[in-house]
C-alpha cells in the first residue's frame, strides 16, 4: 500500500542563518528511512508519465521501487544505466518542470521527490560501493569531444561504453565546465563532480586540459590527428552586459567572473592566490539560477545586503523555485519590477550605487512572458558597492570562427539537427548550451547522449562503406 | 604539467623562461599571450609571448616579479614543472604591409615589444626601436633588440645609460626629424602608452598598444578584461590584446588594473609564508 501522504518527506537542510555564512552544501540529503518513506509515495504508474519528462529517460518508477524495497544499489544501477551523472542531476535538475511536473501524485499535493531520491541513491552508491570499472573493449575508432562540461562528459561516457577511444579537450585547467566554474559548492560539491570525472577516466576516457579548441588546436587539426568525429560541447560562456553607463567601473562583474573566482579559483579561501574584493552591499541583476547563485555567494562572503534586481515579477522569475526559496530564507532582498539604467561611480571609478527604474507588466511578448514597461520618471538609486550582471550568456565564437563549414545562427549558437545533433560540417556534432544557448545541465547531458548515438551510427556507416 | 626548459635573469626583478609547450609553440604569433598557473592553488596569470621555438617546442615568457605568482615562478628552476600553460590566446598583431615602424618598449614591456619588432623586421619593414628604462641596472634585451632593427635608441629616466629622458620625447624628436613612420607600436606601463598615444595623435600616425588587463580565463568567459575602445566595450582577451591606442580609455584601464592592489599587498605570498611547492 503506497504512502498516501500529500507531502514530500522533508529534506534536512542547514539552518538558513548558519548556511548563509558557509559554502557547505545547503541540503543534507535523505537518510535511508526517509528515502524509503518517500519512495513509498510512488504509485508505480504503468504509463510512467515521469519518464517522458526526463531528458535522459531515467527509468524512474523502476528505480524508486527498488528504493522502496531498500535495494539502494540496484536502484542506483537503474539510474546510472541512462544517466551518466546522477549525483549531479539529483542536485541541480529542475525536476519541478520535468519528471516531477508530470507525476500523478502532484495533482493532489506534492509530486514524488524524484530528484531527492536520485540524489540519495547516487550518494548511497558513492559512500558504500567501490566502483570497479572495467573499461569496455575498444572498437578501434577515435572520437574527440570539445569541452568537459555536462554535454561533453555525457557524450564521452556513452561513446566510451560503446568502445570508442575518446579524448576530451577542455579549455580550463579543470574538468566539469559549468559544474565547476558556475554552480557553487553549496549547491553542488566539487568533490562530486571530481568523482564523476574520475569514473570516466577509469573507463578509458582521456581528458586533455588547457586545450582551447580554435586556438591551441583547430577542429581540422583534430581530424588530421585521426579523430573520426568531433563533438562540440563548448557551452555558452560569453557573458552579456546591459550596455548601460558604468559597466566598466570597479565592482561591476559578470556573474561568470564573480562565480569563477569563487568556485573554480577558490578566491574566498585565503590559501588560494586568486584575489577577491569583499563587498558590503551587492546588487545582482537578473532572475535566473545564476543570479541566485551569485547573490547567495555574495551573502556568504559577508555582504550585509544583497539585492536581486529583476525587471519582471516573482511569477516570471526564471530561477528554480527551490533556489528562490533558499535565497529568500538566506536573507536575499528581491527588488522585483526594477531595471537598472546606469551604474554610479565615485572619483576612484568604483561603484557607489545603481540607478533603477520601476517597471510594470504589459502584454505577453514573444517569450510568452508579460513584457516589462518602464514607469517614466520612477528613477531612484540603491546604494551598493558591487553590481553583478547575471542576465545571460551566449556561446563562445572561438570554434565557429575557426571551423569552416560550421554554421551558427544569429545568436552565435551552432546549428545542429535536433534529432541527431549533426552540424552543417560532416563529422562534427554539437550539443548543449553551444547549440541551445544557456539552458540546463540535464538538457546538455541529453544532447550529449543523443550525439553519442549519432556519432556511433555515423562512424559505423562510414566504416561499412 | 609543463616543464621549465630554461631560465635566465634579465635583471634583478625580470626573469626570462622557456616553457616546454609544443602545441603552443607551434601556433604562437607575435601579439598573442598565454595563461599560466603554477600549482593547484595558483592564480591564472596572463603573459604576452616573448618568443617561441617550434623545433624545441618551447615558448619564451618574460616576467617582472610583481605579484605572488610571478615571485614564486621566479624561484623555480629548469627541470621543475608548472601545472598549467595555455595558449596561444588573443588575436595576433596585424603587421602586414607596414613599411616603416617605430616600436617603443617601456621597461619589461620591451619583452613584448621585441617579438613585434622581430616580426616586422623579418617581414622586411624598416624598424626603429625606442627602449625606455628607469635606470641602467634594469636594461633588458639590448642585444636582441639591436639585432632586429635599424636603430635602437635606449633611454633612461636618470641618464645612467643611453640617452637621458623619456620615450615620449625621443619619439617626438624622431618624428620631427623626418622619420616617416606608418606604424608606432607602444608596449609598456599604461601611463607610458597613454602619453605615447598623445604624442602620435597630432601627426595622425597609427599607434597600436598591447594591453594586459586583469583576466581569469583568457577566452572571453569572465569579461574581467573589458576595456573601453572608442566608446565600445571590448574584451582584451578575445578582441585584443592589441588595440588602436588613440581610442583606448587609458584612465579607466589604470583604475581597473589597480582593482586588487590592496588584496595583493595583504596576500601572504605562499613563498614567504613557507608553503612549499614541489
Amino acid at each position: 500500500m503506497p504512502n498516501m501522504s500529500p507531502n514530500k518527506v522533508a529534506i534536512p537542510e542547514q539552518d538558513p542563518n548558519v548556511r548563509n555564512k558557509n559554502f557547505e552544501e545547503v541540503a543534507l540529503g535523505y537518510t535511508e528511512e526517509m528515502a524509503v518513506e518517500e519512495a513509498q509515495r510512488c504509485l508505480g504508474c504503468k504509463h510512467k508519465p515521469c519518464v517522458a519528462g526526463c531528458p535522459v529517460n531515467v527509468r524512474i518508477p523502476e528505480f524508486i521501487k527498488q528504493v522502496a524495497e531498500g535495494n539502494f544499489e540496484d536502484a542506483y544501477q537503474i539510474v546510472k544505466s541512462t544517466n551518466a551523472l546522477p549525483a549531479v542531476c539529483g542536485r541541480v535538475c529542475p525536476q519541478e518542470t520535468q519528471c516531477e511536473e508530470l507525476c500523478v501524485r502532484g495533482k493532489k499535493g506534492d509530486p514524488v521527490g524524484v530528484g531527492r531520491l536520485e540524489r540519495f541513491v547516487a550518494d548511497y552508491h558513492m559512500k558504500h560501493v567501490q566502483d570497479k570499472v572495467t573499461p569496455p573493449g575498444q572498437n578501434g575508432h577515435k572520437v574527440a569531444v570539445v569541452g568537459a562540461g555536462p554535454a561533453g562528459l555525457s557524450c564521452a561516457g556513452d561513446l566510451a561504453m560503446r568502445g570508442y577511444k575518446v579524448t576530451i579537450f577542455e579549455a580550463f585547467h579543470t574538468s566539469g565546465g559549468v559544474l565547476v566554474y558556475g554552480i557553487p559548492e553549496f549547491r553542488l560539491p566539487k568533490a562530486i563532480v571530481g568523482k564523476e570525472v574520475g569514473a570516466l577516466r577509469e573507463m578509458g576516457v582521456d581528458i586533455e586540459t588547457n586545450m582551447v579548441i580554435g586556438k591551441t588546436l583547430t577542429v581540422d587539426e583534430l581530424f588530421e590527428a585521426g579523430y573520426e568525429a568531433v563533438f562540440i560541447g563548448s557551452g555558452a560562456g560569453l557573458p552579456t552586459f546591459m550596455n548601460i553607463e558604468g559597466e566598466t567601473l570597479i565592482g561591476v562583474y559578470s556573474a561568470n567572473e564573480y562565480l569563477t573566482r569563487i568556485n573554480l579559483m577558490r578566491a574566498y579561501d585565503e590559501t588560494f592566490d586568486t584575489p577577491l574584493r569583499m563587498h558590503k552591499r551587492v546588487a545582482v541583476v537578473g532572475g535566473g539560477n545564476v543570479a541566485m547563485d551569485a547573490a547567495r555567494s555574495a551573502k556568504r562572503l559577508g555582504a550585509e545586503e544583497v539585492y536581486i534586481v529583476y525587471r519582471r515579477s516573482m511569477t516570471e522569475l526564471p530561477a528554480r523555485q527551490e533556489e528562490v526559496h533558499h535565497a529568500v530564507e538566506e536573507g536575499i532582498l528581491f527588488k522585483l519590477l526594477h531595471n537598472p539604467v546606469r551604474i554610479l561611480g565615485d572619483e576612484n571609478k568604483t561603484v557607489r550605487g545603481i540607478e533603477c527604474v520601476e517597471m510594470e507588466l504589459g502584454e505577453p511578448d514573444a517569450s510568452g512572458r508579460r513584457r516589462p514597461i518602464v514607469k517614466e520618471g520612477s528613477n531612484f538609486e540603491i546604494e551598493v558597492d558591487a553590481v553583478i550582471m547575471a542576465i545571460g550568456t551566449s556561446p563562445n565564437p572561438l570554434i565557429r570562427r575557426t571551423t569552416e563549414g560550421l554554421e551558427a545562427n544569429r545568436w552565435g549558437c551552432i546549428v545542429a539537427d535536433e534529432k541527431t545533433m549533426a552540424t552543417t560540417r560532416e563529422g562534427v556534432f554539437a550539443g548543449g548550451d553551444a547549440v541551445t544557448g544557456a539552458a540546463t545541465v540535464i538538457l546538455a547531458m541529453g544532447a550529449g547522449k543523443t550525439a553519442a548515438a549519432s556519432i556511433d551510427k555515423y562512424i559505423r556507416e562510414k566504416a561499412e562503406k | 604539467m609543463y616543464e621549465i626548459a630554461a631560465k635566465r635573469a634579465l635583471n634583478d626583478s625580470v626573469t626570462l623562461m622557456d616553457i616546454y609547450a609544443p602545441l603552443v609553440a607551434k601556433k604562437a604569433l607575435p601579439g598573442q599571450f598565454i595563461i599560466f598557473r603554477i600549482d593547484e592553488k595558483g592564480e591564472r596569470i596572463p603573459l604576452t609571448i616573448a618568443d617561441q621555438d617550434s623545433e624545441k617546442g618551447t615558448v619564451t615568457i618574460i616576467f617582472q616579479h610583481v605579484g605572488a605568482s610571478t615571485r614564486m615562478l621566479a624561484t623555480m628552476e629548469p627541470g621543475q614543472f608548472i601545472y598549467d600553460f595555455v595558449g596561444p590566446l588573443g588575436v595576433a598583431s596585424h603587421l602586414e604591409g607596414v613599411k616603416r615602424a617605430c616600436v617603443v618598449g617601456g621597461g619589461v614591456g620591451c619583452a613584448i615589444a621585441y617579438p613585434q619588432a622581430k616580426a616586422l623586421h623579418a617581414m622586411g619593414a624598416r624598424v626603429d626601436i625606442i627602449a625606455g628604462f628607469r635606470s641602467k641596472d634594469i636594461v633588458i634585451l639590448e642585444e636582441e633588440m639591436a639585432a632586429v632593427c635599424e636603430n635602437l635608441y635606449v633611454t633612461t629616466d636618470d641618464g645612467t645609460y643611453g640617452e637621458k629622458g623619456f620615450v615620449t620625447d625621443k619619439l617626438k624628436n624622431l618624428i620631427d626629424a623626418g622619420n616617416d613612420y606608418d606604424l608606432v607600436i607602444a608596449i609598456g606601463p599604461v601611463p607610458m602608452m597613454k602619453f605615447l598615444c598623445k604624442v602620435t595623435e597630432p601627426y595622425g600616425i597609427k599607434t597600436v598598444v598591447s594591453l594586459n588587463p586583469i583576466m581569469i580565463d583568457g577566452t572571453g568567459m569572465c569579461g574581467g578584461c573589458r576595456v573601453s575602445v572608442g566608446g565600445e566595450m571590448k574584451f582584451a582577451c578575445v578582441d585584443g590584446p592589441d588595440f588602436d591606442g588613440h581610442k583606448v580609455d587609458f584612465d579607466e584601464l589604470m583604475a581597473r588594473n589597480a582593482m586588487y592592489r590592496t588584496q595583493e599587498q595583504n596576500h601572504e605570498c605562499r613563498l614567504v609564508g613557507g608553503a612549499g611547492n614541489a
